[in-house]
């Protein structure tokens, strides 16, 4: 039973990292109905960015408490990541906003491997380890092990997610961005500056996902340039999985996917006897992608894509 | 040498030419003094050339008969040397992240060669010379073939080399067809020597010996009752693996989990998870340090009481930096003794550090790969590269890394592994294993 418990733990801890990157994914998509790939990118640079910020701070003063130098590095990564977004989309998706919808794709996965190869050109090929400042007390919870860092991770994803919800439901901001979504010429007509809203959409995304890079950095104690292909690629199926365009839906995708993932991997050497091992874990976030297309194309909260059209 | 005639006007006075000509001869005459032959020939093509030049004729024809003449003497040149001059080849990576380990190798060789030389050799009551010619192989198996045409070309009698087992064992059907002897310093993937070529030979342990080891010091030294055993499916990982589970199972223990994964992961929870469920006290990992790291934070942050074990792909210190303070207690093997343990360690690094700084590596191996040829070349009474491979078996040396017998594969007899455990943050010798 503690084993059950400790898996679905892990699989909670990783689903709300998964969550934070598919709400990038899903917001992108429900505006502009185009799939970032050079989401996972932003994920790893928010990660590096940190990394290099917390290894000057510890640098300059060892004896600084390790929540302010990791706060600091975060600090600067999520500017630095909403630039990029920013840019991103400026270079990458702006002038292609008319193209045929291969186009942009074209380009964003071009996007993912400038910047793969940026991050490898400036922090190197090897792994950078993450300084061991945050508390990991461990606490037990029915059996199971769940320590300080991991009750963080999932606390601040539930409230982020929370805060993205409020924004979206109850500004300004929020309904431009729904509006945007619905058709982005009414939207204009009503007054709407759809670029700005297209712009802040990237912005919030890679906010989110400099969080996340910070998040998977620190709990796997690593970062390493190649990071966010992987990680891109879970939280897409996590996004189609709750329903690609619909926030509430990334979210439960997320959830949903990390917790598959941790069962999946965790017991699938059991049920089938040792035929198929733990090492197909990354095999699971793509089995759940293909049933989710095969089955429930519009996902698990998704409105039918054929009828908005 | 052709454009350095070409270069001078085609009328020059006699006394012109002959002086050139003296300066040629002695620029020669300080590389080979017992040579007479090829020194001869240099005069011979030397005179044809002022021949030329006193009369007007077409340059390309000169130019021709000069590449020809030049291309003669070098190679009667060499074929006369042969008595006197016994060219090694040495590879290793000298340019790319490896360099420093590479240049350690050669510079490891390089001693030797220089010892032997200011002893004297003498083979077939002949005195003779070693001469090393050292070859980059950038790490890179392509470029390793590339090397060794090149150092057969060269005549090269033996190669000490490659460093990495990715280049060893594609050079080393190039050396097989030539029958020349191969003595691998470092490489230690089973595969080099299981080709059952008969010139190839290695002085390290290799990783079936090192999984033998890991094995049994996991059930006899470390207590392990149930092992669960993780690799990252790599031609490394996964046979350390295999040698490991082999060797544990026959010394009592029980494998209560054989899991994988590959080596580009982070996420070990799951596995992790699941051995715990399996009660195991012991988990070996065959793979690299980028996944050893995390799995040992890892298993700290389950609460898996187990102890981590790994082969050399975790004794390193990049290992300490991804694992951090989770690392304590993580024992890991490396292939041969550490320096200060071998015999001839400390008087080795005295003489090695003198004459090229600090050892990075492999340099003792290297330096005794040159003596155990060099054994042979003695017994055999010849430089002869099917006479060496024929004497080479019957090693039995004692180097600055141990004492060396080979087995009917060319592997070293014993071949020593040692233990080291995480303490206080450094790796620290636990005993050696052999």
């Amino acid at each position: 039973m503690e084993i059950f418990t400790q898996q679905l733990i892990n699989g909670l801890v990783l689903g709300s990292i998964y969550a934070l990157v598919a709400l990038g994914y899903t917001m992108v998509y429900g505006i502009l109905e185009l799939i970032n790939f050079a989401h996972g990118e932003v994920t790893m640079i928010g990660a590096m960015v940190a990394l290099t910020v917390i290894g000057a701070l510890v640098g300059l003063n060892p004896e600084l408490p390790g929540l302010i130098v990791v706060l600091g590095g975060v600090l600067v990564a999520i500017p630095a990541c909403m630039a990029l977004g920013f840019a991103i989309e400026k270079v990458a998706y702006r002038p292609l906003r008319h193209a045929p919808r291969l186009a942009p794709l074209i380009t964003a996965i071009g996007m993912s491997i400038i910047l793969q190869n940026a991050a490898m050109l400036i922090w190197g090929r090897q792994y950078v380890s993450f300084p061991p400042l945050l508390p990991q007390e461990r606490h037990e919870i029915l059996g199971a092990h769940i320590t300080d860092l991991q009750i963080f991770i999932v606390v601040l994803s539930f409230a982020i997610m929370g805060g993205l919800w409020l924004l979206v439901e109850r500004t300004r901001l929020g309904r431009a961005m729904r509006a945007t979504a619905q058709s982005k010429e009414v939207a204009q007509l009503m007054g709407v500056n759809v670029d700005r809203i297209i712009s802040a959409t990237f912005i919030i995304g890679s906010a989110l996902a400099a969080i996340a890079g910070v998040m998977v950095s620190a709990y796997y104690g690593l970062a390493h340039y190649y990071m966010g292909f992987m990680l891109g690629l879970k939280a897409f199926s996590a996004a189609v999985l709750g329903g690609i365009g619909n926030i509430a839906g990334a979210m439960l995708g997320g959830l949903l996917l990390g917790v598959i993932e941790a069962l999946g991997a965790g017991y699938i050497g059991d049920i089938t006897g040792g035929f198929l091992g733990s090492h197909y874990q990354d095999v699971f976030a793509f089995f759940v992608l293909i049933g989710v297309l095969v089955f429930r194309p519009s996902g698990l909260l998704g409105e039918r894509v054929a009828n908005r059209a | 040498m052709g454009a350095r005639v070409n270069a001078v006007p085609a009328r020059t006075s006699p006394a012109r030419a002959n002086l050139r000509l003296a300066r040629f001869s002695r620029s020669r005459e300080g590389r080979n003094p017992r040579n007479g032959f090829r020194e001869a020939l240099y005069v011979i093509n030397a005179l044809i050339f002022r021949a030329f030049r006193r009369t007007p004729v077409n340059s390309f024809k000169w130019l021709a008969s000069a590449i020809l003449l030049g291309v003669l003497a070098a190679g009667c040149g060499q074929k006369a040397e042969e008595g006197s001059t016994i060219r090694i080849g040495s590879v290793s990576p000298l340019t790319g992240p490896q360099t420093h380990i590479g240049k350690d190798n050669e510079n490891g060789a390089r001693l030797a060669v220089d010892e032997i030389n200011a002893q004297g050799l003498v083979l077939g009551g002949k005195p003779v010379k070693l001469e090393l010619i050292g070859e980059d192989d950038q790490a890179e198996p392509k470029t390793a073939t590339i090397v060794a045409d090149k150092l057969l070309d060269a005549g090269v009698v033996a190669v000490i080399g490659h460093l990495n087992s990715g280049t060893t064992i594609p050079a080393s059907k190039r050396y097989h067809d030539a029958g020349i002897p191969q003595i691998s310093p470092s490489a230690t993937a089973v595969a080099y020597t299981a080709q059952g070529f008969r010139n190839a030979f290695r002085v390290m342990a290799n990783d079936a010996q090192q999984g033998k080891a890991l094995g049994q010091f996991a059930v006899g030294k470390l207590g392990a009752r149930k092992v669960a055993i993780i690799d990252d499916r790599t031609a490394y990982g996964q046979g350390l693996a295999d040698e490991f589970e082999k060797a544990a199972r026959e010394a009592g223990a029980e494998v209560v989990a054989r899991e994988f994964t590959n080596d580009k992961a982070t996420d070990f929870s799951a596995i992790l998870t699941s051995i715990k469920g399996k009660s195991a006290d012991l988990v070996f990992y065959g793979g690299m340090d980028p996944q050893g790291g995390p799995m040992a934070q890892q298993m700290k942050r389950l609460g898996l009481n187990a102890r981590l074990l790994g082969g050399d792909g975790l004794q390193n210190a990049n290992f300490l930096k991804l694992a951090g303070a989770d690392g304590e207690g993580v024992v890991a093997s490396s292939p041969g003794l550490p320096l200060e343990g071998m015999p001839g360690g400390s008087a080795f690094k005295a003489k090695f550090e003198a004459k090229y700084g600090p050892i990075q590596l492999y340099a003792p191996y290297a330096y005794d790969a040159v003596y155990i040829l060099v054994e042979a070349m003695k017994r055999a009474d010849s430089a002869e590269p099917a006479k060496v491979v024929a004497a080479l078996p019957q090693t039995d040396y004692q180097g600055v890394t141990g004492p060396l017998k080979f087995d009917e594969k060319g592997d070293t007899v014993g071949g020593a592994v040692t233990m080291y455990e995480v303490k206080n943050g450094a790796w620290t010798v636990l005993e050696t294993v052999k």
